[in-house]
């Protein structure tokens, strides 16, 4: 789960990682209000999940209250466009106004889980402000990282490492020690799977701060964070996909017209690529998961309908403990009460196949019935192409 | 693979009398798993369903000899089941659960270290030896005996990949769901290489996914110690960047974990790579010996279930037929 920069600071104050002065506004007037208390130059920053904010024009400096407010008028409400937004860009519903600061330098400093060693790995640079993947390509020295180990936690040799390679010295490495060990803490406590500081700036009165934060979570810790559940922005999150996570359902909008509804994620994707290779574009990754009661079949046939480009769907089940009479009636039962007028072309799998297949058939409605994977796309793709 | 799930193993399965639990607990006994023990913290000493419940590993371990164990136990309580699991003794675990936190298994696989114990998952549909163990949920019924082994990220992808083989009449060695988190007990790595040390294997499947690095590493590792012919597979080569295609683990961001990538890296290691799922099978079909002949035995029976059934005149021209 994301969340936004200002939400991200708010955190890190809570674990004593310093950060510039500054409050969100969802007004111009707010900005200016804002902007008066902070006195002096702020930095009006357009509040958006994707990054390159900056270069899509959403992060401006304001020198008084009252261009603050015509920044922030400017930057409110309009769709901002990123290399990680997609063209039609996210609208600015809100903006950070903080104090302008005095950058000396600027650095890097970032945690994530490392998958191959199974654990954190802290990482730091002098190189600041740009894409960490494209100083890891040009320049991979420029970076030092080390891992942590859950038995000890970070701990001083670690962050000295760090701070000697961000090239602190002195009372900075001491503030920079300081400053890594209480992130790795929000990190950790709040369950992460990304904490960013990308620029980590060093001022000119000899100050370390965080800039920029970027914070993910572990989706399968939410659970245990209701506080972090709560920062959840819907706006962020495609409509449908909102409704889809309300009934557990697994689904991604693509821009295509081969509606898919498959039971697990690698079948899923596979499902996604056959179609492709059948020449179709697949509307959706859905993943109905292991249940695939009817009434999750139903959700997931709502969903899918909503969907306007949708022109055929192409249902691929293999089951094992599901069993296929049972999701014929999920079916049979779901394209009834919605009225759904699509072709659906079915490849089922598993235990009941010919019940299943026999149900499908008797039932009188458009179903168009199919053997593997590679026929099942084929025809949905055809499918598509005559609706 | 008799190195992990065979006729030896003594199962015990934590959460036994949970709906998952009961449900499959009774599924692998009837393939033929010997299923010794249940573990429900707070129900010890009763018998469910003709298995007698514990409320720990050890008394399981104590009391029946349990060596494996599967674990159906939810996300918020699974990683503690883990390092129970181990401290009791078991070699062989199999957690089944989807949805544990990142940091639990961070603690949870840094505790397993160094212990002698092999853990499977999470996130995983287990594993299974056909026609001697099976440890997991998947549908025995589609598995045949064999000598190609099977290792894979994914759940029913896999089932399809073993529907292939068996449609073909290649049977599967060992069948290993390693799972879709993003930390896991047991890599491609480390199949690969109990594949290749195990005598009852002639060849290996692999099927991976996006995100993460395990397909590259694994490439690497089968182009200096693999001599078995390897068939791969990537699903995910539509998948959008920066998108969690359903598993945990399946996220492509910055650039890496791309399915290209993966398949580039096992291509320079002489991996086969199949482009479409539907062809997992015809791949390692023309990989084993006497692919021809499997070949022709495929077509053959494909004629013969496409004929419309014979019917029996009298009960000796139905035996003619059958030895026909």
């Amino acid at each position: 789960m994301k969340i936004h920069e200002y939400q991200a600071k708010v955190i890190l104050t809570e674990f004593g990682v310093p950060v510039p002065r500054g409050r969100v506004a969802t007004t111009a007037a707010a900005a200016a209000a804002i902007a008066q208390e902070l006195g002096g130059t702020v930095v009006v920053k357009a509040q958006i999940h994707a990054g390159g904010r900056g270069k899509g024009g959403g992060v401006k400096l304001a020198r008084s209250p009252q261009e603050a407010e015509q920044v922030a008028s400017q930057i409110l409400g309009m769709m901002l466009r990123t290399h990680q937004t997609g063209p039609e860009g996210q609208k600015v519903k809100q903006v950070l106004v903080e104090e302008g600061m005095d950058i000396r330098q600027e650095l890097y400093l970032g945690i994530v889980i490392d998958r191959k060693a199974g654990l954190p790995v802290i990482m730091a640079s002098s190189a600041g402000g740009m894409e960490i993947e494209e100083v890891a390509r040009t320049r991979p020295e420029a970076i030092v990282k080390t891992h942590v180990d859950p038995a000890t936690g970070v701990t001083g040799f670690h962050t000295r490492k760090l701070g000697y390679g961000l090239g602190l010295k002195g009372d900075l490495l001491k503030g920079g020690s300081d400053f890594i060990g209480k992130l790795y803490r929000a990190f950790w406590v709040k369950d992460c799977s990304l904490a960013e500081i990308n620029p980590l700036v060093l001022t000119g009165d000899g100050r370390l701060l965080a800039l920029d934060a970027k914070m993910n979570f572990d989706d399968n810790a939410l659970s245990r964070h209701p506080e972090i559940q709560a920062l959840r922005d819907l706006d962020e999150e495609s409509p449908l996909e909102v409704e889809a996570s309300k009934f557990n359902l697994n689904y991604i909008k693509l821009d295509g017209n081969v509606g898919c509804m498959v039971n697990g994620a690698g079948l899923a994707m596979s499902t996604m690529d056959i179609i492709k290779l059948a020449g179709g574009e697949p509307a959706n990754f859905l993943d109905v998961g292991g249940g695939a009661s009817a009434e999750q079949i139903e959700n997931a046939f709502r969903i899918l309908i909503s969907d306007r480009n949708v022109r055929a769907v192409f249902i691929n089940i293999f089951g094992g403990i599901l069993r296929c009479d049972r999701l014929a009636e999920g079916v049979i039962k779901a394209v009834k009460t919605l009225g759904v007028r699509l072709p659906i072309v079915i490849r089922m799998e598993g235990t009941n196949v010919e019940l299943g297949q026999r149900m499908l058939r008797q039932s009188g409605l458009n179903f168009i019935t199919a053997q593997g994977m590679k026929d099942g796309a084929e025809k949905a793709v055809r499918a598509a192409r005559s609706a | 693979m008799s190195i992990l799930v065979d006729k030896g193993t003594r199962l015990v399965v934590q959460g036994v009398t949970g709906k998952e639990g009961t449900f499959h607990a009774l599924a692998c006994r009837e393939y033929g798993t010997k299923v010794v023990a249940g573990v429900t913290p707070g129900k010890g000493g009763i018998v469910h369903e003709r298995i007698p419940v514990f409320d720990t590993v050890a008394e399981a371990v104590a009391k029946e000899g349990a060596n494996t164990s599967l674990i159906f136990v939810p996300p918020g309580f699974a990683a503690d089941a883990i390092l129970e699991a181990a401290d009791a003794g078991i070699r062989v675990i199999v957690c089944i659960t989807e949805g544990i936190p990142t940091l639990d298994m961070v603690k949870a696989s840094r505790a397993l270290q160094g212990r002698a114990v092999r853990l499977i998952g999470p996130n995983c549909p287990g594993i299974i030896s056909p026609g001697k163990a099976k440890v997991g949920i998947m549908p025995g019924q589609i598995h045949k005996p064999g000598r190609v082994g099977v290792v894979s990220r994914s759940g029913t992808l896999t089932y399809e990949a073993v529907g292939q083989l068996t449609a073909r009449g290649i049977g599967q060695s060992t069948c290993v769901g390693i799972g879709g988190d993003p930390i896991i007990g047991t890599t491609f790595v480390d199949a690969l290489r109990l594949f290749q040390a195990d005598p009852e294997t002639d060849a290996i499947l692999m099927i991976g996914e996006i995100g993460g690095t395990a397909e590259e590493d694994a490439a690497a590792f089968v182009k200096v110690h693999v001599t078995k012919p390897v068939v791969g597979f990537i699903c995910g080569q539509t998948a959008p960047p920066g998108r969690r295609m359903g598993h945990a683990g399946a996220i492509i961001s910055g650039g890496t974990g791309t399915a290209a990538e993966k398949m580039a890296a096992m291509k320079k290691a002489g991996i086969t790579v199949v482009k479409s799922p539907a062809e997992m099978g015809e791949a390692v079909a023309s990989l084993l010996p006497s692919a021809p002949a499997r070949r022709r035995a495929a077509k053959g029976a494909a004629r013969a279930a496409a004929k419309p059934k014979a019917r029996a005149k009298t009960k000796a021209s139905a035996k003619k037929a059958k030895r026909r």
